[in-house]
């Protein structure tokens, strides 16, 4: 978290040894070219793959794009500009309603709905921005929490709307004819996510390398120096709670079409709670832990399943022991691995670039 | 009318219960700066195993206390072998750490005593009092509530107020390399302090079991009205604990009562947005000065 005010340094204006150097060369060397670069390349691979998996493989594949999405959201707001949010799975549960009534009672485009869904809960999330600029820590991760806790009653409320404890279907979409016929909606809806995944992230990347990510960063650090310096501390922490509420929506958006449904069930104060752990464990602040956080929260309870299921206990038993070894797994990473698996990974990899130096 | 008074006493019976559970929250936080979510583990696996002295017919008062001990002890070495190495990292992984026991708790409940909901006895009777005529909504058990909740902080008020014990606490939680250095084990004070603020969960989970009945998720819905509640008085005052409390089982009950039950989690959404608005820090937060 620390280190980022170093790699905020404004870049340096293209000297003439990087003029010199070869058109690939020069492409890499400026972070939004790069980062698109890096972004398409992960697409390409990611087509190659599902190719070679199985339906419910890529189903289970399609679940961590959303939580990569809401992820990095949330670590950009907690990570990089100091606010915590407890109640960022209520801001999925707008994104996913929006898209889902939508969807029931428009025929809009999905693509314009997956914006409409990131762009309605942007709106609440600077609603909800505007109560958070006044309040830090505990206060903040209290008034959130309620968030979380209150807004799947209101779908239960005004069930005609919300569709009450079942909730509402949602329609997945059938994949385009340029996929070959054999595509199924799976693919289609995971090839979907990567896209709206590499975006995100390229964005997310580029912004957080401009002035307004040196500003979310700055009133993390420190807010009167911040705003003795002529920046606003309120209006760039409602600008980061809006744009990391945008990612929540969009995720919301995503998770309703994976689920096929959305229902007050899914997005209980569990969600909120569980992104905020996988947001630690993965690595505060970084994007790629939002990866390694999205990844956690999908696989390890499913690993964990499958491996108490093993023991022959009875269902309940077995489905509480699988949790009960998530529980603890939370702990432990927390003692292991203090600033997450990405930390973890920068380690190693300092490690070994200081290793191949030696030698030389 | 009759309503009206009704809604205020089943208030401030829920709001003494949040209030015990808020009092759990600001006892450690305003020693170690961590939010417990944990607690709400903690008070349902006291109260599961308080149960199940009552099953094997142990009086229901050795039961109380038994549970209050377990309590007190989950609490304790909780903080000093899971808690103690988290400690000085950054705040936030002392938080999820405390979600993880949550988990690992909620889900051991679940393996030992089954997920089932089960009846939690009460002692006293559930059934409301009689005044004239009329039935009040309160009870012989919301009468022992209160008597519980008064003398629970009343010897809290004793031991901080007027023991050396609690001046060595309240030393180690504001100043601890000042009271390390007088000769205070600032150690064994925070883990003395999460073993009361535990066994005060503890009490919590005995108290709204009879109401919520039990199973292994039974008090988060408590824990967040008492999250609320502590927020709402500052989280490192105990007397803001118990108005935080009172404030948030009234005003839940009144919205309960007038607009609905499935409106109170998102009255306590409203409340909390309102006092925190005039009062960022909560009521009896102390004034903190911005330094650069």
């Amino acid at each position: 978290m620390q280190e980022s005010m170093v790699s905020a340094q404004p870049e340096k204006k293209e000297t003439p040894a990087v003029k010199r150097q070869s058109g690939m060369r020069r492409v890499l060397a400026q972070p939004l070219l790069r980062n698109l670069v890096v972004g398409l390349v992960a697409l390409v691979l990611f087509y190659l793959l599902i190719g070679h998996l199985g339906q419910y493989r890529i189903y289970q594949l399609s679940l961590v794009g959303p939580y990569v999405i809401a992820l990095v959201g949330l670590s950009v707001l907690t990570g990089q500009n100091g606010q915590i949010s407890l109640g960022h799975g209520a801001l999925m549960a707008i994104g996913a309603w929006t898209l889902t009534l939508l969807q029931l009672h428009t025929k809009t485009p999905l693509w314009m709905m997956l914006i409409a869904a990131a762009l309605v809960t942007m709106f609440f999330g600077a609603l909800l921005g505007l109560v958070a600029a006044r309040l830090r820590g505990p206060y903040l991760a209290g008034a959130t929490l309620a968030l979380a806790l209150g807004l799947p009653d209101i779908t239960t409320r005004y069930q005609s709307v919300f569709g009450g404890y079942q909730g509402l279907e949602v329609n997945q979409p059938n994949a385009p004819s340029f996929l070959g016929a054999a595509a199924t909606p799976t693919e289609w809806l995971a090839l979907i996510e990567m896209v709206c995944v590499v975006v995100v992230m390229v964005l997310f990347a580029n912004l957080l390398r401009s002035r307004v990510g040196r500003n979310f960063r700055a009133v993390r650090d420190d807010e009167i120096a911040t705003q003795v310096s002529g920046i606003s501390v309120p209006r760039t922490q409602v600008l980061a709670f809006a744009l990391s509420a945008a990612a929540a929506g969009l995720a919301g958006g995503l998770f309703a079409l994976v689920a096929g449904n959305v229902s007050p069930g899914g997005f209980s104060v569990v969600l909120s709670i569980s992104l905020l752990a996988a947001m630690v464990i993965g690595g505060t602040g970084t994007l790629a832990g939002a990866v390694w956080g999205a990844l956690i929260m999908v696989y390890v309870p499913e690993w964990a399943t499958t491996l108490t299921q093993k023991l022959n206990l009875n269902q309940a038993v077995s489905a509480n022991l699988a949790l009960a070894i998530y529980g603890f797994l939370l702990v432990a990473i927390i003692m292991i691995a203090p600033v997450g698996i990405q930390g973890l990974v920068r380690v190693a990899i300092f490690k070994l670039k200081s290793l191949r130096k030696e030698p030389g | 009318m009759r309503n009206f008074w009704n809604f205020l006493l089943i208030g401030v019976s829920n709001g003494l219960v949040y209030a015990l559970v808020a009092l759990g929250i600001v006892l450690i936080y305003r020693s170690t700066r961590v939010i417990n979510f944990a607690l709400a583990a903690m008070a349902m696996f006291s109260t599961y195993i308080a149960a199940s002295l009552v099953d094997r017919n142990a009086p229901y008062f050795v039961a109380f206390v038994a549970a209050m001990v377990f309590g007190f002890l989950l609490g304790a070495v909780t903080e000093r072998f899971v808690m103690r190495p988290v400690e000085s990292k950054s705040p936030l992984n002392a938080v999820i750490v405390a979600i993880g026991m949550l988990i690992f708790l909620e889900a051991m409940a679940g393996v030992i005593w089954g997920a089932k909901l089960r009846n939690f006895p009460s002692y006293f009777s559930l059934i409301g009092l009689k005044i004239g005529g009329t039935r009040l909504a309160i009870s012989n058990f919301d009468l022992f509530i209160v008597t519980v909740v008064v003398v629970l902080l009343l010897a809290l008020l004793v031991l901080f107020r007027y023991t050396k014990l609690g001046l060595m606490m309240r030393a180690s939680a504001f100043a601890p390399e000042v009271a390390r250095l007088l000769g205070v084990r600032v150690g064994r004070m925070l883990t003395l302090g999460w073993g009361l603020a535990c066994a005060a969960g503890a009490v919590a989970g005995l108290l709204a079991a009879p109401k919520v009945f039990l199973f292994p998720n039974n008090m988060d819905a408590v824990l967040i009205f008492g999250f609320t509640a502590a927020i709402i008085g500052g989280l490192d005052s105990p007397v803001g604990a118990l108005v935080g409390g009172l404030i948030t089982g009234v005003a839940l009950s009144f919205i309960g009562g007038y607009l609905g039950s499935d409106l109170e989690t998102v009255g306590a959404f409203v409340i909390l947005v309102v006092v925190l608005m005039a009062r960022p820090e909560g009521i009896f937060s102390s004034i903190s000065a911005r330094r650069v």
